[in-house]
């Protein structure tokens, strides 16, 4: 009650009664994915992955954040699946990454982005449960002295089959935790799942439902102040001057901090009275060079990238340009995708301590080890130093996998040792900020054979590369394979499904001043819809159905041929549609995964598009969690018809113009369509679930506009377009 | 010092008088449920009742409240986690981030109060709440559970 008290002594309502729900004098996250530090440390662990309680409570560890992708219920379904564990007894918590780095990175790859949660930890998390299971078989054979090959595991419960004796897990989790693991751990034969696999609740909705769910926006710790930060608008510039002596004569203000060269922070007690006081500053700033820029120097340089001589090879067959020297029929057309902002409903905040020798942080990240770094580096201390404590995310989308807010979070509490500073950007400051969706522009070139084949496709991009944004050093003799992504021959991160003899793709990377971020769905995005509508002008310049003349060329590939097919037949393609309805298709495959959406769209006389129905199919290999697929296929349309119908940040005086959500509108309920999902697990392959399906919601929504009034949208967002009739 | 009627209770608050309604609640009252979404009412994440209307906190200051008015905060929409809503909630998996499940459920309690059977039309024109992980088709499902008018599952579109 500790909290409580020094609220009130710095004249605050003591408010214990109303919100209940202090411990330990620290507002922290409750529920699903506490830290460890603040859970099951009092009982020890089988192993990594598994704490089992005296009472049968099982503890899963999730090294992976939860931004509301699932990925939380998905891995402990994992885990409890090998683990023979009686679900209703689970809960799961989150290692620190302080304690990953002190045990040599046992929950390997914190990182959650790229749809990567699941498919890239399903083998050690399984092994971990198992590797548990099979501990806590052993310790029950040796207590019954018995062979284990006689004992059987379900449910929590070890059963001695012969004599049909039990144990059950809480009883023997002591003695399971002093036994060697084993090194040879077989996994279960997906086809034989009884819990992975199957549509279970998720773990963390009561919570979600109530207003208990605590994020970082929501955490209070004794003593702490609160802060809100103004870094320079236009990328670049920095801080000339400032009336520090006007904010700090404002109610409840105690500190105006300079952040680098280019941002002021105001501490206050409460977050409000520290965002009013940005404004008294009075900051001018030097903004610099890049004051010159906007978006039409920036469409400009696009377009000189469209036409240069120099490209980087993404993908190559046959020679594209001599066949297109000979096609009996050519089509051109040039595409462009704009800037995009994630806008997390939760604005990006951390909480700091800093000490001499120590710094905590507590923030909703998608990269805990890319946090820890990020303080320790901000603190000037050792990551072994530091600690990193994960709360809930408000959403992500790749933003939070950017470390700019723990940096300033950290430098505001260095200049105040010892008390705990949250930092809450406002909306304002989230969508001046961002880590953008890259711009880039497409000109696209298509030689047709005298029968309608399409002989040759030359795929030009011009546009910002997210690697050489922000880790430049990853780029490869220059290039950024990502860029490719969706239109790449083979890999997991998006394989070209069509077979087309003479083929080039290549990207000039043409870089702005506004800083890249990976943003859901990444570049499959913009890939997706300048292949997939483009296809859809081919068909049409080749007199055939876009469905016939995709499969045409999908025979190599059977994945992609096959969601195709799905939504194809689910979506009635080839019947006829309502009446004033119209249909448009996209495929691709990306993350692993193969997506195909069938889109029914009306478009009124006044050029209002109305979007009734998607069908969309999705095959990932190995389907976890059905129900959570589904509900990421549901979102990925919100998201991805978000940016295709509204989504646009454009840039004026080298600065973002849009500041809000008035500004920068998002689909809402009124406009969401109905969207019937079929997963359509193949086997084999773990793909990932999360973005893939975004990339497919604007090219088919962009055809089926096409199929409504002729007119071809080439440049998005649609809202620009006139689609008046 | 303010008198504020919060679920049910009348509380004394100290914070200066332009200091938004959602502010109070988060930073004086200490609930956090009431969520921080744009600050200029256009996400209703910060969507309370006030007298049993669906109000954007965010931009009401604590000058314009009175303690005559009842504000409910979704720590005050059911004792238990029972109100239908919370119930449809749960059973369709509604909320992935969650973060702004609070202002959906306070905008979809406040319409359901006033409209116990409301149209698929009615729901989509009342609750404009945005939600960027998209649970829209859930959120238009769980309130058709609800009011006991539903046909359709989570994602259909009638
Ligand atoms: S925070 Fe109030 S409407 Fe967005
Ligand atoms: S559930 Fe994440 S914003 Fe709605």
């Amino acid at each position: 009650m500790n909290a409580i008290a020094k609220l009130s002594r710095r004249g605050f309502l003591s408010v214990s009664a109303v919100a209940g729900a202090f411990t330990l004098g620290i507002r922290a996250p409750m529920a699903q994915g506490q830290n460890i530090a603040a859970a099951g440390a009092a009982t020890p662990e089988v192993n990594a992955w598994v704490v089992i309680k005296p009472d049968d409570t099982v503890v899963i560890r999730i090294a992976r954040s939860e931004m509301g992708q699932g990925t939380l219920t998905g891995l402990a379904q994992l885990v409890a699946e090998e683990l023979d564990c009686d679900w209703a007894k689970v809960t799961t918590e989150y290692p620190t990454p302080g304690q990953n780095l002190a045990r040599s990175r046992v929950w390997g790859d914190f990182s959650t982005g790229g749809s990567r949660g699941i498919r890239e930890s399903n083998e050690y998390v399984r092994k971990g449960g198992a590797a548990a299971r099979m501990m806590l078989v052993q310790a029950a054979a040796t207590g019954w002295n018995v062979p284990v090959s006689e004992c059987k595991a379900a449910a929590s419960v070890v059963t001695h089959q012969p004599s049909g004796r039990t144990m059950r897990y809480g009883q023997l989790a002591e003695a399971a935790a002093k036994l060697t693991p084993p090194t040879d751990i077989p996994l279960r034969n997906p086809a034989e799942w009884h819990l992975a696999g199957k549509p279970v609740p998720r773990l963390d909705t009561i919570a979600k439902t109530n207003g208990s769910q605590v994020y970082g926006i929501d955490l209070t710790m004794p003593g702490m102040l609160n802060a809100s930060i103004r870094d320079c608008p236009v990328f670049g510039g920095k801080v000339k001057s400032f009336d520090a002596a006007a904010a700090l004569a404002r109610p409840g203000v105690r500190k105006v901090v300079q952040v680098g060269d280019s941002a002021l922070a105001v501490v206050a007690e409460t977050w409000w009275q520290a965002n009013s006081a940005l404004d008294a500053l009075s900051i001018v700033w030097d903004e610099g060079p890049n004051a010159s820029l906007s978006s039409e120097t920036i469409a400009a340089m696009l377009t000189e990238g469209l036409g240069a001589a120099e490209a980087f090879i993404g993908n190559k067959a046959g020679d594209a340009r001599a066949a297109l020297g000979r096609a009996a029929k050519t089509v051109e057309a040039v595409y462009n995708f704009p800037f995009q902002n994630h806008a997390t409903m939760e604005p990006m905040n951390a909480t700091a301590i800093w000490k001499a020798d120590r710094c905590e942080v507590w923030c909703p990240t998608q990269n805990g080890e890319a946090s820890l770094a990020a303080c320790a580096e901000a603190a000037g201390l050792r990551p072994q130093q530091c600690e990193v404590h994960k709360v809930h995310l408000g959403g992500g989308f790749g933003r939070r996998g950017w470390q700019d807010y723990v940096r300033q979070a950290v430098a505001i509490a260095k200049e105040m040792p010892g008390t705990p500073v949250k930092l809450v950007w406002s909306r304002e400051e989230d969508m001046l900020h961002g880590r953008y969706h890259p711009i880039t522009a497409c000109k696209l070139t298509a030689g047709l054979d005298a029968e309608g084949r399409l002989e040759a496709l030359h795929m030009r991009i011009s546009g910002q590369s997210i690697i050489a944004g922000i880790a430049p050093q990853m780029l490869q003799g220059g290039v950024d394979s990502r860029v490719f992504q969706g239109l790449a021959q083979g890999g997991a991160e998006g394989a070209f499904g069509y077979g087309i003899p003479n083929l080039l793709i290549d990207h000039a990377m043409r870089n702005t001043h506004v800083p890249p971020g990976f943003w859901r769905g990444v570049n499959v995005n913009q890939n997706a819809v300048y292949l997939e509508c483009f296809i859809d002008e081919v068909a049409l310049a080749a007199g055939k159905d876009p469905l016939e003349f995709r499969r045409a060329m999908l025979r190599g590939a059977p994945k992609h041929l096959a969601v195709l097919n799905a939504v194809a037949e689910k979506g009635g393609w080839g019947t006829p549609a309502p009446a004033g309805r119209h249909r448009g298709l996209a495929a691709i495959m990306g993350y692993g995964s193969y997506v195909a959406a069938c889109a029914e769209v009306s478009v009124a006389a006044d050029g209002e598009v109305t979007v009734h129905r998607i069908v969309a199919a999705t095959d990932p290999g190995h389907a976890v969690n059905p129900q959570q697929i589904a509900a990421q296929i549901e979102g990925s349309f919100a998201y991805g018809l978000t940016a295709a119908l509204h989504g646009e940040i454009t840039i004026k005086g080298g600065r973002v113009e849009q500041e809000n959500f008035d500004t920068y509108p998002m689909m809402r309920l009124a406009e969401m369509p109905a969207v019937e999902s079929i997963v359509m697990p193949s086997g084999g392959f773990w793909g990932g679930v999360g973005e893939p399906t975004i990339a497919v919601a604007a090219p088919a929504v962009l055809n089926a506009v096409f199929a409504a009034t002729g007119k071809r949208v080439r440049s998005l967002p649609l809202k620009a377009a006139d689609l008046k009739t | 010092m303010a008198k504020l009627n919060v679920n049910g209770r009348v509380v004394e608050v100290q914070a200066e008088d332009d200091t938004p309604l959602l502010w109070v609640i988060r930073e004086q009252l200490g609930m956090t449920g009431t969520k921080y979404g744009c600050g200029v009412a256009q996400c209703g994440a910060c969507t309370v009742h006030l007298d049993g209307v669906a109000t954007r906190s965010c931009a009401l200051p604590l000058s314009a409240v009175t303690e005559a008015q009842k504000i409910v905060t979704i720590e005050g929409l059911s004792p238990n986690n029972d109100h239908p809503l919370q119930k449809a909630w749960v059973a369709l998996d509604v909320p992935q981030c969650g973060y702004c499940q609070s202002g959906m459920l306070m905008a979809a309690a406040a319409l359901l109060a006033e409209n116990p059977k409301p149209s698929e039309a009615d729901i989509r024109g009342t609750v404009t709440n945005i939600c960027r992980c998209g649970t829209y088709n859930r959120v238009l499902a769980g309130i058709q559970q609800a009011a006991g008018t539903n046909a359709t599952s989570p994602g259909a579109r009638g």
